[in-house]
């Protein structure tokens, strides 16, 4: 049905048509809309029979998750930024133990210096655990993303997240088709373990494992997801032939065919792209965008497949490895291995900056015309990074470089944007 | 595409005004987008609301810079945050007040812009009468539907009775249609004093 | 039915359990015990934990007609009932990390139950035990521990306390006593061993939590603990029972002292055995021959310093005091009992 809703609310309608168990949450900005809507929904309820569970912190969430999960029950949980780094040991262990949970990541910035905002900082720091990571561009492919994911998950035996920008799409009102129940139940069967806790059929799960056999079981879980490469693109077929609509998949290419210049990025910033796109395709520069909706498994051939005619590829990305440049470049970078072409790092909106059609496009100018250094960081305030690095050349006791910014920057609330 | 921008204090209801409308639209079968400037949560600090209104899929997610409208809830913001920033020539202003342009200290500003396309509402006084509380953001949004006719007053109603609930919504509801009627009114005021 | 029985066997305390009716023996004495911690495990010789394990779950295998799941935190009961690649479990069980063992639990009680709903009864017949040492409930898994208990989830938690981290290599954790020597409380300097005046009290922790049963044991009453066992089982929400389990490696004892070391803590006062329900004390295991603390510490090197030529009589004074204290707190004394 046809609604006009908050992301937030629109993903737990979809978490909860998914039918799950157990909801484990501890509220973290800029989740607890989400949490909060399926709170609601259990005690209504309306989605019953369902435990839903105030937990004590995030590691206690995704801990709780696995047992659920261990047992029997299809668990779900939700976090972002900070979160996400406390629950990061049980994370690695969800993924290690082959537990289907299904996670929404709101993707926030993790500080230091504290931040609520939107960038991918969270989600990449885990991009090494094993989960499959999907990424949404909008609140409709957020609601989709997530049925897809139960349905991955429990094939696979693996867990999924399913990232969507915090605030940028968690709360926005838009339009959004929340699909039927009976679709998703012919959809989305039933929770079927390939292990389980049962008095019945006893196994010892999470037994330590030495140098005998570490290296193959954990190709193992390398090897499961290179099998996603196959499960995701058929999940999204599948889903597109029920509910019509183009959803997931691993990536999607607009206006890339005949481009010069491809832009590649992940989440709601791709409908910016977009738009900037077609203002520049109608001054007659060949720009294309590539989203890649499935980050773990990195699709490499379609990566490569969809960038190898072009002479540049710029990655925009709200993350970066500190001391060294892009972390989603680095990956495309791979997939690029032994093409030649002109690649380009642009680091963008980092603990929510905006991103503007204007900026973009100038970059993307910038690009064409090969004047883009190889790693930029967008409309960076170089003048008062300038004046820390002489506040620091000058004093030992130079002060919180947080605090010495922001006296630089003067009062925000008096901006408009 | 039609770009509002709503500008308050917290607490007075920024961010649910742009719902609202964006819920108004989509009753009127338009795609719409409505979304914060992400501050901390804080009454009384500025607070800044987008709301796009547009016939296909709105694909941009960046903050509005340039709007067609602007809704100013609170007056006291006029003098600490550029508000105006952005606003095309052609654009339209609705301000919470029942003073006018002139005695708010924002007449010369005003004179950048369309003068028809600029009025004040004093929506508080408005919401007071109806609702018992200083709640602007409803009844802006019926003057806004006269000022602008992006939405009609029955679409706003239907989004108000979306959001609320009994008396709560029929008062939103009537300080709306009291806030469109008086902005119906003045504008009549205006094209006739410029028609002399 | 209740059956006063004296004994009269010297030397020890031990228990006959031909003495008894066959309804009033132990589940241990039983051959058709689940002996749900096999044997082939890799324990060391003298292991409290792995005697106190057996004891518990097999306990609660027969409360619960073999209806049960274990989560386990790492630490030594995980590592030497897994060795890879074997175990010796004889029920489902799971270790997921060290410090979540009971937000595991529960989970698992949370899913069961939803399974059960959603197959038409109204609770599920599988319990829950989420069991760990003491470095797992006491410090890394303190925060998951109070969350199950005010949440009031239906996990019975079992700690193993043998007073550190053992499976590291004897490191301090909250519930190493003062003056204890471990690797990182050596017994060196003016005040060698553990500082005194740190430290957790988790049974009175878990009390202030007002949870319907909380109870300590020992491994040196069998009956009472399997008895508490059993009382934990007859209830749902969330319980609470810590075992005294001495290591012979970590304390420095005699592998086959463990049970006399354990019965030793119990009547010196040192360790008070005791039930609680909803946070007052309902029952006490009274000290049958009181002793002073100096026989209970003797006997483990990680308290040598405390004895000879260079000891610590004020040590022992307050090692003493505390006792005491105990003794006065629970009532672990019946009138007229010498001292």
């Amino acid at each position: 049905m046809l609604k006009q809703t908050e992301g937030s609310h629109a993903v737990a309608e979809a978490v909860a048509l998914c039918r799950p168990d157990v909801i484990c949450a501890y509220p973290i900005s800029p989740q607890t809309h989400i949490v909060e809507g399926l709170g609601e929904l259990v005690k209504s309820g309306a989605l019953a029979p369902c435990e839903f569970i105030n937990v004590e912190s995030e590691f206690a969430a995704m801990s709780v998750a696995i047992g659920a999960s261990a047992a029997g029950a299809r668990a779900y949980t939700a976090t972002a930024s900070q979160g996400l780094l406390f629950m990061a040991e049980a994370v690695y262990n969800a993924s290690g133990l082959g537990l289907p949970i299904v996670m929404t990541v709101a993707n926030r910035a993790i500080g230091a210096p504290i931040n609520i905002w939107n960038d991918h900082s969270d989600a990449m720091s885990q991009r090494d655990s094993g989960w499959l990571q999907l990424y949404a561009e909008t609140n409709q492919e957020a609601v989709d993303l997530h049925i897809q994911a139960f349905k991955l998950a429990e094939e696979l035996s693996m867990p999924v997240m399913v990232c969507m920008d915090g605030f940028i799409l968690t709360h926005a009102v838009e339009r959004v088709d929340v699909p039927e129940p009976t679709d998703v139940d012919a959809f989305l069967p039933p929770y079927s373990p390939r292990q389980v806790l049962d008095p019945a059929d006893p196994v010892s799960i999470g037994a330590m494992v030495g140098p005998e056999a570490f290296m193959e079981v954990r190709y193992l879980a390398h090897a499961k997801q290179l099998s996603a490469l196959e499960h995701i693109p058929r999940i999204a077929a599948e889903f597109e032939a029920r509910f019509g609509r183009t959803s997931g998949g691993l990536v999607r290419g607009y206006r890339c065919d005949d481009a010069e210049t491809i832009v590649v990025a992940l989440g709601s910033v791709i409908g910016t792209l977009k738009e900037t796109v077609d203002a520049l395709r109608a001054d007659g520069v060949k720009v294309g965008v590539l989203g890649i909706q499935s980050y773990r498994p990195f699709p490499l051939a379609a990566v490569r497949a969809a960038l190898q005619g072009a002479q540049r590829v710029v990655v925009l990305e709200k993350s970066f490895c500190v001391g060294l440049g892009g972390v989603v470049s680095t990956d495309v970078r791979v997939a690029l291995s032994g093409l030649q072409l002109h690649g380009y790092t642009v680091v963008a909106g980092l603990g929510g900056r905006a991103i503007t059609r204007a900026s973009l496009e100038r970059m993307l100018k910038d690009a064409v015309a090969d004047r883009l250094a190889p790693l930029t960081f967008l409309d960076l305030d170089w003048r008062i990074v300038e004046r820390q690095l002489a506040r620091e050349a000058q004093t030992r006791r130079s002060g919180p470089i947080a605090e010495n910014l922001l006296r630089d920057v003067g009062t925000v609330a008096a901006k408009v944007a | 595409m039609l770009q509002i921008r709503f500008h308050g204090r917290g607490g007075q209801g920024v961010v649910t005004a742009a719902e609202l409308l964006s819920i108004a639209a989509f009753a009127q079968g338009h795609h719409a987008q409505a979304f914060p400037s992400f501050g901390s949560e804080r009454t009384g600090a500025p607070v800044v609301a987008f709301c796009r209104i547009d016939d296909r899929e709105i694909r941009v997610r960046e903050p509005i810079l340039a709007p067609d409208v602007l809704i100013v809830q609170d007056p006291t913001l006029l003098h600490q945050v550029d508000v105006f920033q952005g606003l095309g020539a052609d654009g339209y202003v609705l301000i919470n007040s029942k003073r006018g342009f002139d005695e708010l200290g924002v007449g010369e500003i005003a004179q950048r812009f369309r003068r028809e396309r600029l009025l004040t509402v004093p929506a508080t006084e408005i919401a007071l009468k109806h609702l018992g509380r200083p709640l602007p953001n409803a009844v802006l949004l019926g003057g806004f539907a006269a000022l602008t006719g992006i939405v009609t007053l029955d679409a706003v109603a239907h989004a108000i009775r979306d959001k609320f609930t009994g008396k709560v919504a029929d008062g939103n509801v009537a300080a709306a249609t009291e806030a469109y009627q008086a902005v119906s009114h003045a504008l009549v005021e205006v094209t006739d004093a410029q028609a002399d | 039915m209740d059956q006063q029985v004296k004994f009269y066997q010297t030397g020890t305390f031990t228990v006959g359990n031909r003495l008894l009716s066959p309804e009033l023996r132990t589940v241990q004495a039983s051959t058709a015990r689940s002996n749900s911690l096999n044997s082939g495990h890799r324990a060391c010789q003298g292991c409290g934990e792995a005697l106190g394990a057996r004891y518990a779950i097999d306990a609660a295998m027969r409360a619960t007609s073999k209806r049960l799941i274990a989560a386990n935190a790492t630490g030594c009961l995980e590592v030497f009932s897994t060795p890879y690649p074997e175990s010796s479990w004889q029920l489902p069980w799971i270790h997921s990390l060290f410090g979540n063992a009971a937000a595991v639990g529960t989970g698992i009680a949370a899913a069961l139950h939803v399974r059960a709903l959603k197959s038409g009864r109204t609770a599920s017949d599988v319990r829950v035990i989420a069991q760990g040492g003491d470095g797992g409930t006491t410090d890394i898994g303190f925060g998951c521990l109070s969350g199950m208990f005010e949440r009031n989830d239906d996990v019975l938690y079992i700690c193993y306390d043998n007073e550190a981290y053992m499976n590291t290599g004897v490191q301090r954790s909250s519930a190493t006593p003062p003056a204890a020597r471990t690797a990182t409380t050596m017994a060196v300097g003016a005040a060698p061993g553990a500082e005194f005046g740190k430290g957790k009290n988790v049974p009175r922790i878990a009390m202030a939590h007002e949870i319907p049963y909380v109870a300590t044991a020992t491994v040196a009453d069998l009956h009472d603990l399997e008895a508490k066992v059993e009382r934990a089982m007859t209830i749902r929400g969330a319980r609470y029972l810590h075992i005294l389990v001495p290591c012979p490696l970590g304390w420095g004892s005699a592998s086959h002292d463990t049970i006399r070391l354990a019965r030793l803590a119990r009547e010196t006062g040192i360790f008070p055995v005791f039930e609680a329900e909803r946070g007052e004390v309902t029952r006490v295991s009274k000290i049958r021959r009181r002793v002073p603390v100096d026989e209970y510490l003797r006997p483990q090197k990680r308290f040598a310093h405390l004895f000879g030529a260079n000891g610590h009589a004020d040590m022992l004074q307050r090692i003493q005091d505390e006792a005491d204290r105990n003794i006065r707190r629970f009532h672990l004394l019946d009138e007229g009992s010498a001292a």
